[in-house]
């Protein structure tokens, strides 16, 4: 079977500086790819370039013809002015029957929030409205930047097994970023993991083993990266939710 | 009892604030009013063309404050500057370079005031043609964009992955902000314009729970505005377009008392 995407030999270069250098990866139906790595390895970079939204200085992007993609960006910033309500924001996705938009949100765990307004959200029930939205379109392949961003440990638990449920379900391919590396793990069948360029791939244990790997994150940062990823969420967090992600986790 | 001159400035008034609702919530959500003003002090330079060329200066407006909306969108395309340095350069030189080009035309004498601040009582048959015409037409473009617009406005990455022309719709935008800043300058003057997009818009969010409501809102209260600013001008002889403004503004300030329920 044909691979849905696959990327060859990537190159980026902005103002002479390299970016990404030489990397290629190829995602198979039904798939869950994660790309790890450090702040600034061009994860999201990377993720532009699949998505056709940036082009590489060279190098070849093929996506599978007709292949439908649901996008899950690492923010959303509205403005406070922008009156929303989240059953709009997720008729917006496109084709919909009229009784879809609630199965959806009952899928991800966020019934409640179908009249909320999109600001009045927590952490976590931003995540999975922003899911939702996804799986609205009914996609063959989910690329989600940093699909757990804003939540409590326990809550990112939670939404990864919701990916990995959804990819049973619905039997499409995952691509995903994270720059946590133990809770993923059990969500994952591959694992990239990037620093510019490719330093190792393969199945969570076989990675986790990798001396590059050990190299770019160190055995301490490793046993501490669960912690560092929630102090993370709590910085990004500007709009005071930070305390509520944890609550409204479930 | 009401003079032709009051009649025609009330139906000027109430085709721009109809405009300026739907523009303005746009202006607000995408944080352009910057960009706005630009735009607006741009047509100072826009005039001057019109009468080093001869030509109806509201068209020489309207052509400047396409190039420049041109220009913008191409250079922020380029990200070579900060947007708000790119605009605080064009804005304030386009002003300059048409005031100083204007001092050099020595057989133009112009009312510098009214074009700063507008002339809403002055409004002639010629003024409201455009004001319905040009605004109709940018009416007609805006509900035609609105629905990727709305997409962009929520995330415009996301909005391309899922089809939305956005660079297309971005440039249609522009030209049409472009088109009711030249129709809008006659009623509120280039230095007013943005307020007459914003203060509504920001008026209308507390009661709006949807875009569409909020533009509609917008509209109503720009209405609400004009006529009171009118009155105020005609009761007290202040000058109308900031006294337009003011109504406006105490609208906004009325608002935030009020208890805030959606509509």
């Amino acid at each position: 079977m044909d691979n849905l995407l696959e990327l060859s030999n990537i190159d980026l270069l902005i103002d002479k500086r390299h970016i990404l250098h030489q990397v290629s990866l190829q995602l198979a139906a039904g798939e869950i790819l994660t790309i790890i790595g450090p702040n600034g390895a061009g994860k999201t970079t990377l993720v532009r370039i699949a998505l056709g939204l940036l082009q590489p200085t060279s190098g070849h992007v093929k996506r599978l013809s007709g292949l439908r993609i649901g996008y899950m960006p690492q923010r959303l910033h509205l403005d406070p002015t922008f009156p929303i309500k989240v059953k709009r924001f997720l008729s917006m996705a496109g084709k919909h029957q009229s009784d879809t938009i609630e199965s959806v949100l009952q899928e991800v765990g966020a019934p409640h929030v179908l009249e909320s307004t999109m600001q009045s959200l927590s952490g976590g029930e931003l995540q999975r409205v922003l899911l939702a939205r996804v799986l609205m379109r009914d996609p063959d392949l989910l690329v989600l930047d940093e699909p757990v961003q804003g939540v409590d440990v326990h809550g990112q638990m939670e939404l990864y097994q919701l990916i990995t449920r959804i990819r049973n379900q619905h039997q499409c391919a995952v691509m995903m970023v994270s720059h946590d590396l133990h809770l993923v793990m059990a969500a994952t069948d591959r694992v990239i993991c990037l620093n510019q360029h490719i330093c190792c791939s393969g199945t969570p244990e076989a990675v986790t083993n990798d001396p590059s790997y050990l190299e770019l994150f160190g055995p301490q940062a490793v046993e501490n990266l669960a912690i560092y990823t929630h102090d993370q969420s709590h910085r990004h967090d500007n709009t005071c939710d930070c305390c509520k992600g944890g609550k409204c986790a479930r | 009892m009401l003079d032709d001159f009051m009649i025609r400035a009330l139906a000027g008034g109430f085709g721009v604030a109809l405009i300026s609702g739907p523009f303005g919530s746009f202006v607000v959500w995408r944080r352009l009013a910057y960009f706005g003003e630009t735009l607006a002090h741009s047509a100072m330079l826009g005039i001057a063309f019109g009468f080093l060329l001869q030509i109806n200066l509201t068209l020489g407006i309207l052509a400047t404050c396409q190039v420049l909306a041109l220009l913008l969108f191409f250079s922020q395309r380029q990200r070579l500057l900060a947007s708000d340095t790119l605009l605080g350069i064009l804005s304030h030189a386009s002003l300059s370079v048409g005031l100083v080009a204007l001092a050099f035309m020595e057989d133009v004498r112009i009312d510098l005031v009214a074009y700063l601040f507008g002339d809403i009582l002055a409004i002639g048959a010629t003024d409201l043609a455009w004001i319905f015409g040009g605004g109709g037409l940018a009416l007609t473009g805006l509900l035609w964009l609105w629905q990727p617009l709305l997409a962009i406005t929520i995330h415009e990455d996301l909005a391309r992955v899922e089809g939305v022309a956005v660079d297309r719709s971005n440039w249609f935008f522009l030209a049409l902000m472009a088109l009711i800043v030249a129709v809008m300058m006659k009623v509120v003057g280039l230095l007013l314009v943005v307020s007459l997009l914003i203060i509504p818009a920001a008026t209308a969010r507390r009661f709006a729970a949807s875009p569409e409501i909020m533009a509609v809102l917008a509209s109503m209260i720009g209405c609400l505005a004009v006529a009171g600013g009118i009155y105020g001008s005609y009761t007290w002889d202040t000058p109308a377009g900031p006294s337009v403004v003011v109504a406006a503004s105490l609208l906004f300030v009325i608002s935030l008392v009020l208890p805030k329920r959606t509509v």
